[in-house]
């Protein structure tokens, strides 16, 4: 960064401080609106009919009954997509609504919209599709390598394969003294926010469309949504309803199109709202991944070299399955330095149901690789796997597998120090029954119950990688309001609970040395603030918003240098005040504002990366890479299979702490998926078919699930970020789950191979 | 956001075409006021024709109208009168008739917590809840909380706590937290959890919903 921040006069709630959320009296009264809770006069509701079917040919589909159906307003099918019929994130594959062919159970064929839910749900049932069922391919091994699979779309079921070739393996091969091999899983699983898909599409006098829903990315939805509508950009408004959660579920595309097709076809609002069960197909999942990996070390636990084939089941379509290979080749081996690999990274076409972003997004399955074999090779080497992970642990000047150098600090040493010095937590009071491994449901007295210890190292890029020039952009309105300076900040950038818009806040209170900032509804009338995804907002829109208030100050320094005859470099703003070095208070910003807003738009772009080689994988693909470890403690009953996590102790580097309290929650909530992915979430899909969508069937974390933490949280900064700061979601949903899997492992002396682990795999295991 | 602007309506495809049959009028008594939530149900349609052809009877036979009742409710300590499917969960009639969307459907079948109510005092979820049952009692709602500008101490120290993110599972959080402060005012900080196990946060701000209890505890 350039420009120094405005940090020589602290500003109250600025930078560093915990103010609160400007949405938070709204959350907690119940006022704050989700898109679920959007409301219209003459609105109706519109319903989708989805495929039961994995993979079928459509014959015919017969919309004649559901039409007839008194309170039906229309009914849609692909031939009523007014323009493209396909759209997608990456790569434009996926129907609107299915034209020929069903590619998964749940894939959106007809839409309907009535005046209420109930008649729209009614008349789905009377939409007519003959189907020829076809078999379903839903290997992905099968995909990725057997020619004899049939072909889901023209260029064949590889999505993408990335390898990495980095040193020279058959030297690594010679040099090792020991080798260690393992095959690992990874179920599928599933972001589960709680606000369902929903949205409002209202039609406009000019023929076009506004469009209030619940996304990740409104940029993104708008140059998928224009052109299926045949509509130009300008033509559809977007503005983000309340988001109930994202974690990556919402950067592909869900009602949007739908919803604004119906609109524009009966002249009406229209309102979708899924419901639990139809959220499980809605949206995209994690990948599952099959990997086998082989590691070679001396006998001194210094890697040597590192082999790895990975597949990661795409499902159906595209998707973001493109970036999410390479995010697991490129940090494939992990925060480790390692002179010989060779990686091969698959992502698949099948007929399960489409996976693409979720927190972690690639890396989370490696890591769950990589932290496995560590565990593996301490275990070969008789050696503390914090030790093993310390000798070959990455710092700043390393290179990593894609061979980028390290060129920012990566403490990971100092960090298994600290997780190594962390107090342990003592043993359970088991003469309480609620301590034992699940709670009041265990009906013993504890005699079967092991406490196990386990580590986990993750390394996730932060912003978007492989060229992407994912730009922020913000402006900033300085105007005198009721005899007080008052910023006013739009972006296009997607608050989904992380706390953006108190970031937003912060940082103009620091730059402009004012208190009254307000955060503008985040709509589509300003430039592109990218996704919120890849942990990069913070470093993105808190960048584009720290650079408009550069520019805002820059501007008040020029005229007030004019006017008062002093040197624009002695000029800094605090307590709401123009200030001289030498000559003191000049003026209160509202007098100098006067009637005269200042107003900046700006856009922030990261520094350039490249994409990684295709036949190599080398390449300078990241524009930041952040770590967090993890240390569990778990108590398991291996006689039940029952577990309890005691406690997650996790160390993390954040560069710059700007909200703590955020920051915190952030730490809570990553780790507290990789919780989830370890032991309790799978979505199960049978022949393509998912068998447990609901939450009485697909577990995620309770309260009494989530165990007490302890957060160790380093400031390293990263000269090249606002502030010094890193993305900091991301990373403890990666190294949790290796973490709690070692720990289980460690209670049991079981392989444990696959994630998630239930109580099955502990007691038919055990002898 | 409720807009005034007006569209010209389309009439129903099924009135353009002068459908025979049920009266359209006599569904719509019946199908306006049925609650949203019976669109729970899947809508995979297509697979088990047992299923397709079962509502096609239903439908086939002119669904006699349903039961509607006018009902009084008093929420928040306001005595409201709408006419209601008997059917209708009181999740529904609360959101969709009352206009109270303070009081969130995640799931729609009591698994999440999120639609957590007091009913005189007690902690219900009001989406596995039939909304004509429930005359003569006190339903309490998030939007009934707060006095005026003064907020519940519990929405205050998760304010201070914050104790949560996105904030959608929140107002059943915080509605099952003043239940639970009812029941047990002195709640031992161990009883926590399994007295909150209800409630699901995906963001898993659990450890500061946590806090945000132990502060309010004694002060409500």
């Amino acid at each position: 960064m350039s420009a120094p921040a405005n940090i020589d006069a602290p500003t109250r709630d600025g930078v560093g401080d915990s103010p609160q959320r400007p949405d938070g009296i709204g959350k907690v009264t119940g006022e704050f609106a989700y898109a679920s809770d959007l409301w219209h006069d003459d609105m109706l509701w519109g319903a989708t009919l989805r495929s039961p079917h994995p993979y079928a040919r459509i014959r015919s589909i017969d919309i004649s009954a559901a039409l007839a159906h008194p309170g039906v307003y229309a009914v849609l099918t692909h031939e009523d997509v007014p323009g493209a019929k396909y759209y997608g994130l990456d790569h434009v594959d996926q129907p609107v609504l299915a034209i020929d062919t069903v590619r998964y159970q749940g894939e959106p064929v007809a839409l309907v919209a009535a005046e209420h839910p109930e008649i729209a749900r009614r008349a789905l049932a009377k939409i007519e599709v003959s189907y020829d069922v076809l078999e379903p391919l839903t290997d992905p091994r099968k995909a990725a390598f057997d020619a004899t699979a049939p072909a889901l779309h023209e260029h064949g079921n590889i999505v993408r394969h990335q390898p990495v070739r980095f040193g020279k393996i058959s030297e690594g091969q010679r040099a090792a003294e020991v080798v260690v091999r393992g095959e690992y899983q990874v179920g599928m699983q599933d972001q589960a926010f709680l606000g369902p898909e929903a949205g409002l599409a209202v039609p406009t006098e000019d023929g076009g469309i506004e469009l209030y829903v619940a996304t990740q990315w409104m940029h993104v939805d708008l140059r998928q949504i224009a052109p299926c509508l045949a509509l130009p950009e300008d033509k559809v408004r977007m503005t983000l309803s309340g988001v109930g959660g994202a974690f990556g579920a919402r950067e592909d595309l869900s009602m949007q199109v739908h919803a604004a097709m119906l609109a524009l076809h009966t002249g009406k609002p229209i309102k979708i709202v899924y419901n639990r069960e139809e959220s499980f197909f809605g949206h995209v999942h994690r990948h599952p991944a099959l990997m086998r990996y082989e590691h070679g070390a001396w006998r001194d636990g210094t890697l040597v070299y590192a082999k790895a084939e990975i597949i990661l089941d795409g499902g159906a379509y595209t998707s973001s399955t493109m970036n999410v290979v390479a995010n697991a080749a490129s940090l494939g081996v992990g925060p480790y330095s390692v002179p010989h690999i060779e990686i091969d990274t698959y992502g698949v076409y099948t007929n399960n149901p489409p996976c693409g972003a979720m927190r972690g997004f690639g890396a989370v399955q490696a890591c769950y690789g990589y932290e496995s074999q560590m565990d593996r090779l301490a275990a070969e080497l008789d050696m503390h796997p914090l030790e093993v992970r310390r000798i070959n642990a990455i710092s700043q000047g390393s290179v990593l597998a894609n061979g980028q150098v390290v060129d920012t600090p990566a403490p990971l040493a100092e960090m298994l120090d600290r997780l190594a010095a962390t107090p342990q937590p003592e043993p359970a009071d088991q003469t309480d029954i609620r301590n034992l491994p699940g709670g009041a449901a265990n009906t013993t007295h504890g005699e079967g119950v092991r406490r196990g210890i386990g580590y986990g190292v993750g390394l996730k890029n932060i912003c978007f990688s492989e060229g992407a020039d994912d730009y922020s952009t913000a402006r900033v309105r300085l105007a005198a309001v009721g005899g007080e300076p008052t910023a006013l900040v739009h972006t296009a950038a997607a608050e989904v609970g992380q706390g953006l818009v108190t970031l937003q806040g912060q940082i103009v209170r620091t730059e402009l040395g004012i208190e009254r900032v307000v955060i503008a509804p985040a709509d589509t009338q300003i430039g592109d603030a990218g996704s919120t995804s890849a942990s990069r907002q913070s470093y993105m829109t808190g960048g584009a918003v720290k650079v408009a208030c550069e520019a805002v100050r820059e501007m008040i320094f020029e005229r007030a240098a004019d006017q008062f005859g002093v040197p624009a470099d002695e000029l800094s703003l605090a307590g709401g005040k123009i200030v001289a070095q030498c000559a003191g208070v000049l003026a209160a910003l509202a007098d100098f504002l006067g009637t005269e807003p200042i107003e900046a738009v700006r856009e922030f772009h990261h520094r350039p990366t490249q994409r990684m080689d295709p036949v190599t994988g080398q390449g300078d693909s990241h524009t930041q890479l952040a770590l967090c470890v993890h240390r569990a403690v778990v108590d398991v009953d291996v006689e039940l299979g029952l577990l309890k996590v005691v406690e997650l102790a996790a160390v993390q580097d954040v560069g710059k702490v700007l909200h703590r309290n955020s920051l915190e929650g952030q730490i809570h909530g990553g780790t507290a998926q990789g919780l989830g992915l370890a032991v309790l979430e799978e979505i199960q899909v049978v022949d393509g078919l998912i068998r447990n969508p609901s939450f009485t069937d697909y577990l995620i974390p309770t309260i009494l699930d989530m165990p007490p933490m302890r957060l160790d949280i380093l400031e390293n900064p990263d000269p090249h970020a606002p502030y010094g700061l890193r993305g900091a979601g991301e990373p403890p949903t990666l190294s949790s789950t290796p973490a709690i899997a070692a720990a289980i492992r460690d209670a049991t002396g079981l392989p444990l191979t696959r994630v998630p682990i239930g109580p099955e795999d502990i007691i038919h295991s055990v002898k | 956001m409720r807009s005034r602007r007006k569209f010209e309506g389309r009439q129903p495809v099924s009135e353009q075409r002068e459908q025979i049959g049920a009266s359209r009028r006599t569904f719509l008594v019946g199908g306006l006021s049925a609650g949203a939530g019976l669109a729970g149900a899947t809508m995979l349609g297509g697979s088990g024709t047992a299923v397709a052809s079962q509502s096609t009877e239903l439908a086939a036979a002119a669904a006699p109208p349903p039961d509607t009742r006018k009902i009084t409710l008093t929420v928040n300590g306001q005595a409201r009168t709408t006419d209601v499917d008997t059917r209708a969960s009181l999740l529904d009639v609360l959101r969709e008739r009352i206009g109270l969307t303070g009081t969130k459907k995640g799931c729609n079948q009591g698994a999440c917590g999120a639609c957590t109510i007091l009913v005189d005092g007690d902690r219900t979820l009001a989406c596995l809840t039939l909304a004509a049952r429930y005359e003569q009692r006190e339903i309490t709602t998030i939007e009934g909380l707060a006095e005026g500008n003064r907020l519940h101490p519990v929405q205050q120290a998760f304010i201070e706590r914050d104790g949560f993110q996105c904030g959608f599972c929140t107002s059943g959080q915080i509605v099952s937290a003043v239940g639970l402060l009812n029941e047990r005012p002195d709640v031992p900080d161990a009883e926590i959890p399994e007295l909150m196990s209800g409630n699901l946060c995906r963001c898993a701000a659990y450890p500061n919903i946590t806090a945000a209890i132990r502060d309010a505890r004694g002060e409500g």
